[in-house]
């Protein structure tokens, strides 16, 4: 009678429980970790060490450096925070100032190099996390109700 | 000129030193295990055969097994050979190991990868015809291709389209070279490489990264 012989056994018996085949096994490994973690490992480069806190309603100066030519200066826009979205290297937040009666928001990439600093130096008062109603109104309308808050330092 | 067995990962985005967003693919590649090494004595020219990813022995042959057991290594599922120059020794030896570190001074690499297969595409999606007007009377040709040739085109023996006429057909699922993208990032510790742009074939896909051929 011919044996039963699987090719698994064959093989694990022949070089792949031996000392030889634990040490083949540790020179191929590929070291393995899931798609959103190899992901993450190469975002995380690229984020900002420590996001200064500020939250939604808070007036902020937003301190940017702009590239003319071969100078970099830096530039600061104020104004309120009334969005911040997006996740990892894609969170940005909103800032909307109003110049000469004209609404203007720019939109900042939270992690961006090119953001020097965000200062809070205002808290307003908010019961919604996107604040896009203010960009209905007009004048005195615009100003959030002042906020008592440590991390502004405003009385 | 240095060459890489790897899987894409994904795309991202990264900042650059000037500060700028990229966008990037990240390829996990290698380490690659050298299989065979061929001279050209024994074989004519001058080649190292990489393989990458580990594969149960038991889902492979007694040949392929007995052949990366001469490299002291186990049977890959992705193997390749990289041609190297037919005068200089190959300076590789039979189950060296060979890590992303390659592309150290690299500035940008070329990625082969099986682009994601479209099935039997149009003429409007294959080679970007423009196609027929939605409206005004136009009926059942919306997408159609137009002429393909004239009965004139060779005379006294009846027309036939041009070899080489742009048609639909299959799409898709063959070998893409992406050339001179730019090397962006490096990480040795975790087998990646950051490379600017998109490379063809799935997250998942195998891939081959070499040094462009163009920089």
């Amino acid at each position: 009678m011919r044996e039963p012989k699987s090719l698994d056994s064959l093989l694990t018996g022949e070089f792949c429980n031996g000392e030889q085949g634990n040490n083949m096994v540790q020179k191929g490994k590929i070291s393995t970790g899931t798609k959103t973690e190899m992901l993450d490992a190469v975002e995380s480069k690229s984020l900002r060490k420590s996001i200064p806190h500020f939250e939604i309603g808070d007036t902020v100066d937003v301190r940017c450096s702009i590239r003319e030519g071969d100078k970099v200066r830096t530039q600061v826009f104020t104004g309120t925070v009334i969005a911040r979205k997006g996740r990892g290297i894609n969170e940005t937040f909103t800032v909307r100032r109003i110049v000469d009666n004209e609404g203007v928001e720019r939109i900042f990439p939270l992690h961006s190099p090119n953001v020097v600093d965000i200062k809070p130096i205002r808290s307003g008062k908010t019961r919604r996390a996107k604040l896009y109603y203010l960009r209905q109104r007009t004048g005195k309308a615009v100003r959030l109700a002042h906020r008592h808050s440590d991390h502004t330092g405003s009385k | 000129m240095a060459m890489l067995l790897g899987k894409k990962v994904g795309m991202t985005q990264a900042y650059d030193e000037s500060g700028k967003l990229l966008p990037v693919t990240v390829i996990q590649a290698g380490p690659c295990a050298v299989m065979q090494v061929k001279t050209t004595e024994t074989d004519g020219y001058n080649a190292i055969q990489l393989g990458y990813d580990d594969v149960k022995p038991s889902r492979r042959k007694n040949s392929q097994i007995g052949h990366a057991r001469k490299a002291n290594t186990t049977p890959k599922k992705f193997v390749k050979e990289m041609r190297l120059p037919d005068d200089v020794e190959p300076e590789y030896k039979v189950g060296d190991t060979i890590t992303v570190s390659v592309f150290a001074e690299d500035k940008s690499v070329d990625v082969v990868g099986t682009s994601k297969g479209k099935g039997f595409a149009g003429v409007m999606k294959r080679h970007g015809f423009s196609g027929f007007p939605a409206s005004h009377g136009t009926e059942r040709k919306h997408r159609a291709p137009g002429s393909i040739s004239s009965f004139a085109s060779d005379a006294g023996h009846g027309g036939s389209p041009k070899k080489g006429k742009k048609m639909a057909g299959h799409m898709g699922n063959c070998r893409v070279t992406a050339k001179s993208h730019r090397l962006v990032a490096i990480d040795e510790e975790k087998n990646l490489l950051v490379v600017k742009g998109s490379v063809p074939g799935p997250a998942g896909g195998y891939c081959l990264v070499r040094s462009a051929k163009k920089a």
